[in-house]
């Protein structure tokens, strides 16, 4: 039986149908039309109201709390704090687990303002409202500290009793981990420098941004089995997680992913999930959960906050003698901060013989950190990059041909680790170089900024379902909630190795009973693993409906071949019949032998990092410390863009996403440690005004893991904007911007102190 | 909560009047329902005023005009004579908000909101409007700087509202624009904002002017060394800087969220500086 063939993975050259166009996406027309259903949008019979109450305060003791008085509130139906998340047996075992329990709800302490302390389920929002204020919770408010900086001081007020002993000296400490990767003699090749450049550099935490807050509805039943309903990357990690922190059965919760309003890493943990759950099973009714803006904002994970110093020395011929950093990223009240991945994309888009970075995980009184769109990689790259950009600067180079000098490419080992296959990074710079963009003239109060960027990106497990449907139409079963795209893509894919057309797959994102195990839509993974899993299902498919139609014509299954979206006899010898289509294969299945699936589950490897350019403008008015950016060019490589209208979306969110975190998007705590800017009015991403069109150009060089040459493509977009910004501001202002974000006060105050240093010096 | 909808001032003020718990007025409602919504304030009784005749109205009276306590900022753009007369102030209503919002946004909102951010009341104070207040005890007329008390808070009595606001006729060969500053191009807060008013003389030289700055302070404040920087002068570069030095001069802001005190002062400067030549340049015609 030819069946369970392993089909290769490996890329194949070849020409293609559906994939490279433009299809237009699949959830469209419900988005547009408002028939989409997002997660505030769940509903249920006799369904109860969530809230929940969160810590004032930054760092607190919580000595005691009655919630006497709200569970006596009429229409209040259960009320959960600390004694309704006991510490069951998976998360005593695991730090990861158990912090994501004491994120979920505060024990001993409030760890940071917006931190939540109890929460009630009621018939309705205004009656939880109410209740909420009836409990009460007495703190004793704790020195707190919110700065890297300040919380790696030997005097800065610690945490957490059982972290950052080695930092400490045998005490406790603020720093939970540390991590160095590199190779070669980072000081030898200092001493063989001609130019060194070091700097140091801070970055703002940066939230997500997503439109749609957290949302779910929990319902749970009186024989402890129940359904989940959330806005999430990952309902499958939503499902182990939430289960294991309740201590329940995994198969007794069915998790079922609304339509995403945005993502970015933020909705890859939980956090009110497994509140509603516990008050739904307490209440024995349905509990939803809807968070407002203001809890998004204090309670959810912005990325890190980074003290970084970099130091590069090269030769007089534009050749980096060695590099170096220290990265320093808060992450939040717990341990975590991406500053492992930070220190390992710093230099990943160099060749180095000599280079070293050092990192530590820092934690504050701060909401816990998630992911954002490459973790941790676009703070470190930014310092990178304004310093390469400054080494070209000072030896006279180009900054493109200074980074061509010095780009990874096929063969190099990385600076954290592996050996590149086959990567694009050259050919992003060369294309660069060769826009219109790069070689047009600037402004006055202009200057142009030149950034590269890396992400690894991810496989990863997934499973895949494909049904053939009795018209010959295709149901394709995705565990990868679609948040760039992706269904579509997999829809082209599908319908590319089926050789059928595109609108004949239709795509869904199965809920947990109905699919195997698929990991989060994260690291760029999904076109690329779930596209992968697509491929293998549908091949899998075509070689069973090629045996029906061997079993049709009385010959065996390896004298027949599928082409052009039709089973054919293999050659002359296997007999003269009629080629049968899809179609016409399906319409058969009852009676050939049933139903006609494709199934493949993989952990899937070779994900291929991409790299990319990019180019910007940047004009500063002089007065007022203003930044605007005014033409902008993102390069970059996809591998093989399936869908490219939708590549170009993610090298422009990338882009918009990191002009906001360039320019204006900071938190802003007071003296007590409380948020003090927690809404779109004082956190502010750009509005489509303040960007100019961003321009793309879409570089192919194929990724050998992939079938189709496909990488992922969704974060690499926001490593190099704030590097690239960095260096056009201070090509703009004549002098060097350190700080992110560059709002205007920061940079009129850059400004006037250089003119004044300028002065004195005259 | 209650909510009413009186036809006439009268039937307006009686309800509030009659109400002995928190009442709140509603026009176009973009700073009233939010606060609301946010828990920020429960008022007991809510008086709409889009039902009265006047509140809806943009009225020509003593070669001015009269803007009813209704009227959107979206209308009043829409308005030909008004955008004519008085550019500045039409465009400060502009700013705020969204373009959604602006179909809403009144400008008597918008200075009842008292906020010191608020975008169109330096330019109305610098085009010397006026507020129409009824309450309890009549009718009187209140120059628009002096209805905000502070932050959040009116100079108007229990029971009173802000019915319309007059702008007056403007100077023959006279001008007026307002500049904010945002780090956002739209949809954002001023962190400074400046409204001038000025009148050329026969001799081309300024006769006359008005300097208002915006979120420098817990209200509106009135330069007047800077209105006197460009008085007597053709707003030339040197008596441009003085206003900008003056300007600065006057700034009293706060070290906040939106902007370091000495930042704002900065740019207070720069800014009076580029709306008065804006003032300067519509005044030339």
């Amino acid at each position: 039986m030819p069946l369970e063939t392993e089909f290769p993975q490996d890329y194949e050259k070849r020409d293609f149908d559906v994939v490279g166009s433009r299809a237009v996406r699949p959830d469209g027309v419900d988005k547009v039309t408002g028939r989409a259903r997002f997660g505030a949008d769940a509903v249920a019979p006799g369904m109860l109201h969530g809230k929940i109450l969160r810590s004032p305060h930054a760092h607190a003791k919580i000595v005691k709390i009655d919630a006497s008085k709200a569970e006596a509130l009429d229409g209040v139906k259960a009320v959960v704090t600390r004694d309704d998340f006991p510490i069951h047996e998976p998360a005593a075992e695991d730090r990861f687990l158990r912090d994501i329990l004491v994120n979920v709800m505060a024990r001993e302490k409030a760890l940071y303002d917006g931190h939540a302390v109890a929460a009630v389920a009621a018939t309705d929002p205004r009656v939880a409202a109410r209740a909420l204020k009836l409990i009460e919770v007495e703190y004793e408010v704790l020195p707190h500290v919110v700065d890297e900086d300040l919380a790696m001081a030997p005097d800065a007020p610690v945490l957490h009793d059982d972290l950052g002993h080695e930092y400490g000296g045998g005490k406790p400490s603020n720093v939970a981990g540390t991590v160095e990767i590199g190779h070669g003699d980072v000081e030898a090749g200092f001493a063989a420098a001609d130019v060194i450049v070091e700097r140091s550099f801070k970055t703002g935490a940066a939230h997500q941004g997503y439109i749609e807050p957290h949302a779910c509805l929990a319902n749970i039943g009186a024989d402890g089995r129940g359904e989940l309903w959330c806005c999430t990357q990952g309902h499958f990690m939503v499902r182990d997680t939430v289960t294991q922190l309740l201590g329940m059965e995994v198969s007794n919760l069915r998790v079922t992913p609304s339509e995403i309003g945005g993502g970015f890493g933020g909705k890859t943990t939980v956090f009110i999930e497994p509140v509603a759950v516990a008050l739904s099973r307490k209440a024995g009714k349905p509990v939803k959960i809807v968070m407002s803006r203001d809890e998004v904002f204090r309670a959810t994970g912005p990325t890190a906050s980074a003290s970084l110093t970099v130091k590069i020395g090269a030769k007089k011929d534009g050749t980096i003698t060695a590099a170096d950093a220290v990265l320093k990223y808060q992450g939040g009240a717990f341990p975590g901060s991406p500053v492992d991945m930070g220190a390992m994309a710093a230099f990943a888009c160099y060749e180095l013989e000599n280079v070293r970075a050092v990192g530590y995980d820092v934690v504050t009184n701060r909401p816990k950190q998630a992911a954002y769109r490459a973790p941790g990689a676009p703070m470190a790259a930014f310092a990178v990059e304004s310093v390469v950009t400054e080494v070209a600067d000072e030896i006279g180079m180009d900054p493109i041909d200074f980074r061509l000098k010095n780009a990874a490419r096929d063969g190099s080992k990385s600076s954290y680790g592996p050996t590149y296959t086959e990567i694009g990074l050259v050919e992003t710079l060369e294309a660069a170089k060769a826009t219109e963009h790069y070689n047009s003239p600037l402004g006055p109060d202009q200057g142009r900024g030149v950034a590269s960027g890396f992400w690894f990106n991810f496989g990863g497990q997934t499973a895949v379902s494909l049904n053939v449907n009795v018209d010959g139409t295709i149901a394709l079963s995705l565990g990868t909630p679609d948040i760039g795209g992706s269904r579509a893509s997999m829809c082209a894919m599908a319908a590319e190795e089926l050789g059928v057309a595109y609108e004949d797959v239709y795509a869904v994102i199965a809920d947990t009973a109905s699919l195997g195990f698929n990991d989060v839509t994260d690291g760029s993974r999904v076109t690329f693993a779930s596209g992968l899993a697509t491929i293998q299902a549908a091949r899998q498919a075509k070689q069973r409906m090629c045996e029906r139609a061997a079993k049709i014509w009385g010959i065996p299954a390896d004298a027949v071949k599928w082409e052009g979206g039709a089973a054919h006899p293999s050659g002359p010898n296997a007999g003269d019949h009629k080629p049968m289509t899809l179609k016409d294969i399906a319409a058969m299945a009852g009676e050939t032998g049933g139903p006609i699936a494709g199934h493949h589950e993989i952990s899937a490897e070779g994900a291929g990092p991409s790299f990319a350019t990019h180019i910007v403008d940047a004009q500063i008015d002089r007065e007022t410390g203003r930044i605007d950016v005014v033409r902008y060019t993102v390069v970059q490589d996809a591998g093989k863009a399936v869908n490219p209208a939708y590549v170009e979306g993610q090298f422009q969110g990338g882009a918009a996403q990191g002009i906001g975190w360039a320019l204006n998007e900071e938190y802003i705590y007071n003296d007590k440690g409380q948020l003090e800017n927690p809404g779109f009015l004082d956190y502010r991403v750009p509005v489509a005004s303040d960007l100019p069109m961003i321009e793309t150009v879409i570089v192919e060089k194929p990724n050998p893991g992939h079938p189709y040459g496909v990488r992922g493509v969704g974060e690499t977009s926001i490593v190099p904007p704030m590097g690239a910004i960095a260096n056009a501001v201070s090509a703009a202002a004549r002098v060097r911007a350190t700080e992110i974000p560059m709002s205007p006060p920061r940079m009129l105050k850059l400004l006037r102190d250089s003119e004044q240093a300028a002065q004195a010096a005259e | 909560m209650r909510y009413a909808a009186p036809t006439s001032v009268e039937e307006a003020v009686q309800a509030m009047t009659a109400e002995p718990g928190l009442v709140k007025v509603l026009a176009g409602g973009t700073d009233l329902l939010v606060a609301i919504r946010s828990g920020r304030i429960e008022p007991d009784l809510v008086v709409d005023l889009k039902r009265i005749e006047e509140t809806r109205t943009i009225e020509p009276e003593g070669g001015g005009f009269r803007i009813g306590a209704a009227v959107s900022s979206a209308e009043m753009s829409a308005h030909e004579g008004l955008s004519a007369m008085w550019p500045g102030v039409v465009e400060a209503a502009a700013l705020i908000g969204s373009t959604q919002i602006q179909s809403r946004a009144t400008i008597a909102g918008n200075l009842c909101n008292a906020s010191p951010a608020a975008d169109s009341v330096p330019a109305l104070a610098a085009a010397r409007a006026v507020a129409s207040i009824v309450g309890p005890n009549g009718r009187r007329d209140v120059p628009v700087e002096d209805v905000p008390a502070g932050p959040g808070k009116t100079s108007l009595e229990a029971g009173e509202f802000v019915a319309s606001i007059l702008l007056p006729k403007q100077a023959d060969r006279g001008g007026d624009a307002y500049l904010r500053f945002i780090p956002r191009t739209e949809m954002d807060i001023a962190v400074v904002g400046v409204g001038v008013n000025l009148t050329l003389g026969a001799d081309g030289a300024v006769a006359d002017a008005r300097v208002v700055l915006g979120a420098v302070g817990p209200r509106v404040i009135r330069c007047e060394e800077g209105a006197a920087a460009l008085v007597g002068t053709t707003g030339d570069d040197a008596a441009l800087a003085t206003l900008a030095e003056a300007a600065s001069a006057a700034a009293a802001p706060i070290d906040d969220k939106r902007g370091t005190r000495e930042y704002r002062i900065q740019v207070t400067g720069a800014l009076a500086k580029r709306t008065a030549k804006i003032a300067l340049d519509r005044a030339k015609g």
